[in-house]
């Protein structure tokens, strides 16, 4: 794995961008994401399914972890069983 | 990951929502990503290596950076306002490039360069009419060149500046929350698309789903009447632009602006009397002074509207002097002042400007100028105040060196700029046998005002700055000479108080 890659849920419509990721394996609504989409779906895990938001960013607690959700699904994102939140934007005033 | 994820995710998120409108054609997200589409079609036929743009403001340079981006070629818009040789010398550096623009010209000064030639009209349909199916097509993983930008050669010959799409994608992920504006901002976008500032705004734009609202040609006028009918609510624009827009408005031309909540501006240096002015007649618009460089994929430091509103109601005058200043660093850039040998200096200490950081390319076709730990250099000179405000005082090859005493030619400027008689004003260097180099300005009297005595000016600057810094030529001149951009050609004044 490394930034650059697309990753798509097996279990919903959930696409992630990787800004930055180490080792561990990254979920989707409970099951791990991967570049193709498996033939048959994933079930959506209930502790994993609050949904993931366009152009959101998640993060985990250490700052190892950014996905950016480049398409939106039912599924919410998690690594190694740890739940990611969204990133605080601080919005910058426009300046272009 | 390629810039073109910016488009794509806009147009997945609302395919038909306004996101452009130039010369009185609206364009959406979908229309905008299909169009892109097609032009990697056309690229891809052509063989080219690059994508060239020699054209003005247009949905045709919307189309051209994606397209270029989705291939996997760099994206090179040339300013169509340099001479036929110069501009033929670029496209050569460019062979073979899809060309896009003004046919007849490209045809007659680069015709032998084997260059794939489109008019902009021709451009446009042919990639609207040439849509690929969905999903059939593989498209650059985006790990090389997005953009190359010739640096506009204010000192020298053009140099080729290159930002990736790594560069680019670190501005616009690090500083623009993604569709973040509401449905009725539109950003009003004036500045020439081979300037930084007219990339980093197409980018910005769709990236926020801001509607672009495109002014090919600026005239103080047509900017008016734009934010009027187009309900404008952002625009930036270069000092120049925004002096020609006060002084329109005081001379009776008349528009509606309550739309707009926001103006940003940068480039180069805004004089402290246009800005109050622009305060004034624009009451209900946030300020923003951007700083950046072509080298920094756009912004590395800004002075935001809260910063601009504190320092027009206070009375301190420190706190005043910020509207001077280029502001803080952006959270996502590094930067440290640094001396001659390298050290780096501590508040109020002038030196060199360094930054790091993803959006740092500092990166040439020829060469990379950044040092091992990944600073550039950017060639201005300033310093930062204890509570981290950043001054430019100009560029560091404009630095004056008397006996070996360095003096910024904008200390100099801004003591001149305090008489009333003096509109304009330029310091540089000019040849010394005594000490190497003295002290010259060039100097443009106020409409209305008696050139001022030269004793008087010498006087004028013994009593605030140091005697060294007291010029040993004076010229009064029309004018001085500026770019379009509204960047001063030093260069050329030098010349002139040579001979």
């Amino acid at each position: 794995m490394k930034p650059g890659t697309r990753l798509k849920s097996a279990a919903c419509d959930t696409e992630v961008m990787v800004i930055r990721c180490a080792d561990g394996q990254i979920e989707c609504g409970g099951s791990p994401m991967g570049e193709a989409k498996p033939a048959d779906a994933a079930p959506l895990s209930a502790d994993f399914s609050a949904g993931t938001l366009m152009g959101k960013r998640y993060v985990d607690a250490d700052g190892k972890y950014e996905l950016l959700c480049v398409k939106p699904g039912k599924g919410s994102l998690s690594v190694d069983g740890v739940a990611l939140v969204v990133k605080d934007a601080k919005p910058l005033p426009a300046s272009d | 990951m390629n810039i073109a994820l910016l488009l794509e995710m806009a147009a997945e998120a609302a395919p038909d929502r306004i996101a452009l409108v130039c010369d009185g054609k609206r364009w959406t997200y979908g229309d905008l990503l299909d169009a892109a589409r097609g032009a990697f079609e056309l690229i891809q036929e052509s063989e080219a290596e690059y994508v060239a743009l020699l054209d003005e403001s247009s949905e045709a340079a919307v189309i051209a950076v994606f397209g270029a981006a989705l291939a996997g070629v760099p994206y090179c818009p040339l300013n169509y306002r340099l001479p036929d040789a110069d501009l033929a010398a670029l496209l050569g550096r460019v062979a073979p490039a899809l060309v896009v623009g003004d046919e007849e010209r490209i045809t007659r000064i680069a015709g032998d360069q084997e260059h794939t030639i489109f008019s902009r009209e021709e451009f446009t349909l042919k990639a609207q009419e040439t849509v690929p199916e969905p999903d059939s097509r593989e498209y650059d993983p985006g790990e090389g060149i997005a953009i190359q930008l010739f640096t506009s050669g204010t000192t020298a010959a053009p140099k080729a500046a290159i930002l990736r799409h790594s560069n680019l994608l670190g501005y616009i992920l690090g500083t623009v929350e993604f569709g973040s504006a509401d449905e009725a901002e539109a950003a009003l976008v004036v500045v020439p698309p081979y300037h930084i500032a007219g990339i980093s705004a197409l980018l910005s734009s769709i990236y926020s789903q801001r509607k672009i609202v495109m002014l090919p040609n600026f005239s103080p006028e047509g900017w008016l009447e734009l934010v009027q009918t187009e309900a404008v609510t952002n625009a930036f624009v270069v000092p120049t632009m925004l002096a020609r827009i006060v002084d329109a408005m005081e001379k009776g031309v008349a528009a509606d602006t309550a739309s707009l909540r926001a103006i940003a501006y940068g480039g180069g240096k805004m004089p402290l009397e246009v800005i109050h002015k622009a305060l004034e007649r624009f009451p209900g618009a946030g300020f923003t002074n951007a700083y950046g460089l072509t080298e920094t994929s756009s912004t590395v430091a800004l002075l935001g509207p809260d910063d601009h509103r504190e320092a027009l109601a206070s009375d301190d005058p420190k706190v005043r002097a910020r509207l001077t200043s280029l502001g803080k660093p952006i959270p996502t850039v590094e930067m440290q002042i640094r001396g001659e040998n390298g050290e780096v200096l501590g508040p109020n200490e002038a030196g060199e400007i360094y930054v790091r950081g993803d959006q740092v390319s500092g990166e040439y076709k020829e060469k990379s100028a950044l040092d091992a730990e990944g600073w550039f250099p950017t060639r201005d000179a300033g310093y930062m105040d204890e509570h981290g405000y950043l001054f430019l005082s100009g560029r560091a090859d404009d630095v004056i060196v008397r006996g070996g005493e360095n003096m910024s030619p904008g200390e100099i400027e801004d003591v001149l700029l305090t008489h009333p008689a003096i509109a304009d004003a330029c310091a540089c260097a000019i040849p010394s046998v005594e000490w190497g180099e003295a002290v010259g300005t060039a100097i443009v009297v106020r409409e209305g005002h008696e050139a001022p005595a030269e004793d008087e000016l010498k006087a004028l600057i013994r009593s605030r700055l140091r005697s060294s810094r007291v010029p040993e030529k004076i010229k009064f001149v029309e004018e001085l000479p500026y770019n379009e951009m509204g960047k001063l050609l030093r260069r050329k004044v030098k010349d002139v108080l040579a001979n």
